[in-house]
């Protein structure tokens, strides 16, 4: 049997090529892309307010409240402005540890700080912000380390959303920017010193435009994962983000909860096409 | 790079600085989960292993530790799978439309995790009428853990090089004995490696999760993120916290020692690093 289908597939290249992704292409197109077709559909549709119950007519009755209630409006702008804030300050914060990786520290140094950032990037995400709600309580680690000399923990609230944030992203930040400086030849670096530049000249004419689009790469996932997130500003501050809006109608109002999710695919599409001009998928 | 001694030890405060702030919250947390008071008070007053023992004894956080075993397994599975034959197909053969298949294995995870759940969740229960289960949480799970075996797959296969392939077809081998004995023994670490990533995704995994789990049912994140605002479980949920950190941080490790290989090739380094760190929530 294993032979005779084995056979079949001799010096057939199409058929094997067929044979195999039929289930990715399977999965991935009619499952995940089929569902994402159906969630646009189900954002037309509408609940009946007396049955609670889906009505599968089209109507912009969800768009419509979406664009108008002023409430709606602000949660969009607060979530964008927050995913941008966290991508600059994780790029910020990532770049020089990025730097001394790839061409400062040695070898041995390197590899141990790649362990050092991937270990902590796939531990438990909710853990990692739980830990931050303790430590930014009232009586909490921060308050007991910055009381003595004056200051005191933010508390919750956006303060603590941005950090709790750009925390947890930082190392999606990172490792693209890393592997984008390794990219850099030491000889042009070089190149630039026998010119007199001085390291400053090097990073800001030769470094910096060179390793840009890796920036952009790794705020790709900044950017995304801030819009979809609802955990951490629920465990951090009363705020509401888009993902909040989106998991309190999850329940009640489907097609209003389908019309508020398009928000962060159209957001990720347009950023995407801008990462594209600049460069970013050479480096994904 | 010639840098002077004083950026030399700016450059070293600020990586030290910041591997302190990636550590810090992990630390304060292993820290709580051996607080002997049941407040979270900082300091700890003393130290004790109580809460371990509690922790294993709560048969919710147990089930819910089985549960996110099941899926883990389960989504794993099916991403090892459907991400493998991407990977050959992808590495091995040209045909119409190769360069979407990278950006399609990636979405689910590009994508916000609030969207693939939604949209996974929308079409069971409004166009499929299945009822969400762990079912639909597997199904969930094993789309956006298809990205980190396929690209841990498709790196390894670039390195191997397909001669060797082609030295077993033309020595007779069919194709089935070729991948059996051939390609599959040279990607086996990688998708090993694969494998243990995607389960280490999976068995942290919440968003996606909270949007395509059945009523009464919880895997260990949904029920640290259900038990959080209950204060005298608060204790348990530390010693937990600190479980969840341990499992999902060995295989890892584990996978990050088996993908060296990768990571290990000179010029290569990079690359290696890059498809394991890209594939991630």
């Amino acid at each position: 049997m294993g032979h005779r289908l084995a056979g079949l597939f001799q010096g057939r290249p199409r058929l094997q090529v067929g044979a195999l992704l039929a289930g990715p292409i399977g999965w991935l197109v009619i499952g995940y892309l089929g569902s994402l077709a159906i969630l646009l559909i189900t954002a037309f549709w509408s609940v009946d307010p007396l049955s609670g119950l889906v009505v599968k007519n089209y109507t912009l009755e969800n768009f419509e409240t979406l664009f108008n209630e002023p409430v709606y409006r602000e949660i969009v702008w607060r979530t964008v402005r927050t995913a941008l804030l966290v991508t600059i300050t994780d790029a910020i914060i990532a770049f020089p540890i990025a730097f001394y990786m790839a061409k400062v520290a040695s070898r041995r140094g390197k590899a141990l700080l790649v362990v050092g950032i991937l270990l902590p990037l796939w531990s438990s995400y909710l853990v990692k912000v739980y830990a931050w709600r303790t430590i930014l309580s009232s009586d909490g680690m921060l308050h007991w380390l910055l009381s003595p000399i004056g200051l005191d923990t933010p508390g919750y609230g956006m303060t603590a959303v941005w950090l709790v944030f750009s925390y947890l992203w930082l190392p999606y930040m990172i490792l693209p920017i890393y592997a984008g400086l390794e990219r850099i030849p030491d000889s042009l670096i070089s190149a630039s010193e026998d010119l007199g530049a001085s390291p400053f000249t090097t990073f800001r004419r030769v470094i910096l435009p060179l390793s840009f689009p890796a920036v952009v790469a790794g705020s790709i996932f900044t950017f995304s994962l801030t819009l979809g997130d609802y955990i951490t500003p629920r465990l951090v501050s009363n705020e509401q983000f888009i993902g909040n809006v989106i998991f309190n109608n999850i329940a009640n109002n489907q097609p209003l909860a389908a019309a508020l999710a398009l928000v962060p695919i159209v957001v990720m599409i347009a950023y995407l096409l801008v990462a594209r001009k600049l460069g970013a998928f050479e480096h994904v | 790079m010639r840098l002077s001694r004083r950026a030399q030890a700016l450059l070293r405060i600020a990586v030290g600085a910041a591997l302190a702030f990636i550590y810090f919250p992990l630390v304060v947390i292993f820290i709580y989960a051996f607080n002997s008071s049941k407040i979270l008070a900082w300091p700890p007053p003393s130290l004790t292993t109580e809460w371990f023992s509690k922790a294993f004894d709560n048969e919710a956080a147990r089930e819910a530790f089985f549960t996110s075993i099941k899926a883990g397994i389960a989504a794993t599975a099916i991403a090892l799978v459907l991400g493998t034959l991407a990977s050959l197909a992808v590495a091995r053969h040209r045909f119409f439309g190769r360069e979407t298949i990278s950006f399609l294995v990636i979405l689910p995870i590009a994508l916000p995790g609030i969207v693939t759940g939604v949209a996974i969740s929308n079409t069971f229960t409004q166009v499929l009428n299945v009822p969400l289960s762990l079912f639909t949480v597997i199904v969930g799970h094993a789309t956006f853990c298809i990205v980190v075996v396929y690209n841990n797959a498709v790196a390894r296969l670039r390195r191997l090089s397909g001669s060797y392939e082609e030295a077993s077809a033309d020595l007779g081998a069919h194709t089935w004995q070729t991948f059996r004995y051939v390609t599959f023994p040279g990607m086996k670490s990688a998708l090993i490696a694969g494998g243990l990533l995607a389960f280490a995704l999976s068995f942290d995994e919440i968003i996606v999760t909270n949007f395509t789990i059945g009523a009464g049912e919880q895997t260990l994140p949904i029920w640290i993120f259900s038990n959080l605002f209950r204060p005298h479980e608060l204790p348990i949920v530390n010693a937990v916290a600190v479980l969840t950190i341990l499992i999902s941080i060995i295989p890892v490790y584990l996978a990050h020692r088996l993908g060296g290989e990768d990571a290990a090739a000179p010029g290569r380094g990079a690359a290696g690093v890059e498809t394991e760190a890209t594939a991630v929530p």
